[in-house]
């Protein structure tokens, strides 16, 4: 009797001291995988003044400021890339998914000769990476005559955001029961009702889904405007700030964090209030839905 | 999709007393047709920026730099006798084996370490965890660049405090390799640890009782239940993330720009060094390509862990 006792005592102890050690070591590895972003927010609130004195920690921050912020926001360059950014990202969010969620509900459901393979090819260009063509894509840009436009952007960021989210939401089309949209037919709706009445409402975390994936694709992509864009009317943030808060060696790194911390701010903004459909997006990779 | 009606008419009540329609329009109104007509955006887009700049990229490297004549393979040959190329395909596969292994060692702790922590408390730790891969990667790297900056240096201020001396970060070649792999690790672990999380969840309680009872210690529980019922997910999490580090661009990029003496250059960097900013498109475009059978290799294996894990869930 005291043995189980004893036996159930020391297991006890020991789920404690493995629940304990797994929150220790969750919180080394949150403090280091917070550095960056620390030190961004840090930085971005120094003076130029105080960065270049170089006294003291660069850790800390002696007298805070929002100069850096002021300065961004009243400057006209980085309202064009801000707005830029908004402009490209939105227009992509709203291309891609008409064009995956039409395609998707037609690949789920409705299939024609050649469906399947269709599938399958969709899955294989979303593993193309931007780096493998962005070269032939500068000479047909360049051909279309929109080098250095926001419009090769936009022309050419669904090609990255279109194939996975046709693929999360064929994976959640898929799993909609066959019987809804066949009593659906029987009442005499039509393709358009069923999808608009019927999928789109039943698969909306989907459809977040894939628009947050949209999204953060369109807004951080920095291949393609550091290829096709020179001027800084054109510009986008991700490349914004690098070619205009660096000249030559002067780097104003505060202004740089600061720009960096505004930058980030509409992804972060969207992953913190629907974080369970960003790793619902992140997960549905390898698996269809 | 205006004529949709006539499809759920004709397939719900076939030629109820209608008058018989022209072959053009009956065809327009079949179910295929009207599918294969909501893919035609999808289409058009995959065939004009996918598919067409694949074989264009091909015909691009075989031509010489001013692009006027036929050089077959003459680019791939000059590039791999090219030391510094060379020196690329060397980096390439040591940034991308060293940084998906050492994310995959750390995607599958932190999934273990999350995995032993109440339910509730997960969603906190998850959501900080998360952050690195959620702000773009162009933008954080340009804090890493800040912190490895050489004369008033976040890191090389710790070490000081420590009585060490400075470290040139970026200026040395195998210390800003190492820089460029741990910014890579940094940004991609939470991916690892995210799917591992959900594969771990997809385990039955019932094989860690059955195994308890059979005398499995943890090591064993971890080799011969976690390990085989996780594997898909693993391989597929790790070839996924082979390709995208393979083809990293915005690190490399941004912290050294390929230097110091070559020694950071990736694929993508070299291309875009080649074939953007010196002008040589068809030398960029072959560089490019000899991307192609790692991520042809990779993405075959993805897809058909993919296609077993659909299958699995499935039954």
């Amino acid at each position: 009797m005291s043995a189980t006792t004893h036996g159930t005592n020391s297991l006890h102890r020991q789920r404690m001291w493995a629940l304990w050690g797994s929150y220790a070591a969750l919180a080394v590895f949150v403090i280091i995988f917070l550095v960056p972003p620390f030190y961004t927010i840090i930085t971005s609130l120094k003076s130029s003044a105080e960065i270049s004195a170089q006294d003291g920690s660069p850790w800390m921050v002696k007298h805070p400021s929002l100069e850096n912020f002021w300065y961004l926001i009243t400057y006209s360059n980085f309202q064009t890339y801000y707005l830029n950014s908004v402009m490209i990202t939105a227009v992509t969010v709203v291309v891609s998914m008409v064009i995956s969620v039409l395609a998707a509900f037609s690949l789920s459901r409705m299939g024609f000769w050649g469906s399947g393979v269709l599938s399958t090819g969709v899955f294989l260009t979303y593993l193309v990476p931007p780096s493998l063509l962005f070269i032939p894509l500068f000479q047909i840009v360049g051909s279309l005559g929109l080098i250095n436009s926001v419009w090769c952007l936009i022309l050419l960021y669904p090609t990255l955001a279109v194939p996975f989210c046709t693929w999360i939401m064929i994976g959640y089309f898929s799993s909609i029961p066959k019987e809804l949209d066949e009593a659906a037919l029987i009442d005499g709706a039509n393709y358009l009702q069923i999808l608009t009445k019927i999928f789109i409402p039943v698969a909306m975390p989907g459809i977040i889904a894939a628009t947050i994936f949209a999204f953060t694709v369109a807004w951080g992509a920095f291949l393609y405007p550091l290829a096709y864009l020179y001027t800084s009317n054109q510009m986008v943030l991700t490349v914004g700030i690098i070619s205009d808060l660096i000249r030559g060696d002067v780097f104003q790194w505060g202004k740089i964090m600061a720009a960096c911390l505004l930058a980030s701010l509409p992804p972060i903004v969207i992953y913190a209030f629907l974080m369970d459909y960003y790793v619902a997006g992140l997960t549905a990779g390898a698996t269809k839905g | 999709m205006a004529d949709g009606s006539g499809i759920a008419a004709t397939m719900t009540s076939p030629g109820a007393g209608r008058v018989p329609m022209g072959m053009m329009q009956r065809f327009l109104q079949r179910r295929s047709t009207v599918a294969f007509l909501l893919c035609l955006p999808l289409i058009a887009l995959i065939a004009g920026f996918v598919i067409y700049p694949a074989f264009y990229a091909i015909y691009l490297s075989m031509l010489n730099k001013k692009m006027t004549t036929f050089v077959g393979f003459g680019n791939f040959a000059f590039l791999l006798k090219r030391h510094t190329f060379q020196l690329v395909i060397f980096q390439s596969c040591l940034f991308a084996v060293t940084a998906v292994v050492l994310k995959a060692i750390l995607g599958f702790i932190l999934a273990h370490l999350m995995h032993n922590i109440p339910g509730g408390n997960q969603k906190i730790w998850r959501g900080l965890l998360l952050v690195p891969w959620v702000i773009p990667l162009a933008l954080s790297t340009l804090t890493w660049w800040w912190m490895f900056d050489p004369s008033y240096s976040a890191f090389n201020w710790i070490l000081n405090q420590f009585g060490l001396e400075n470290v040139p970060w970026l200026g040395v070649g195998w210390i800003a390799r190492i820089c460029t792999i741990t910014v890579n690790v940094w940004f991609g672990t939470p991916f690892f640890m995210i799917m591992y999380l959900a594969a771990l969840k997809s385990v039955p309680e019932q094989l860690y009782e059955a195994a308890a009872i059979d005398g499995a210690n943890a090591v064993q529980k971890l080799f011969f239940v976690t390990l085989p019922m996780m594997r898909n997910i693993i391989s597929i999490t790790v070839l996924f993330s082979l390709i995208v580090t393979f083809a990293d661009f915005d690190i490399v990029r941004i912290l050294t720009g390929g230097g110091p003496q070559d020694m950071t250059h990736v694929f993508a960097t070299y291309a875009f060094q080649v074939g953007i900013q010196s002008g040589d498109i068809p030398l960029g475009a072959a560089d490019s390509l000899f991307m192609f059978p790692i991520l042809a290799f990779a993405a075959f294996f993805v897809l058909r862990g993919v296609t077993q894990r659909t299958k699995e869930i499935a039954t």
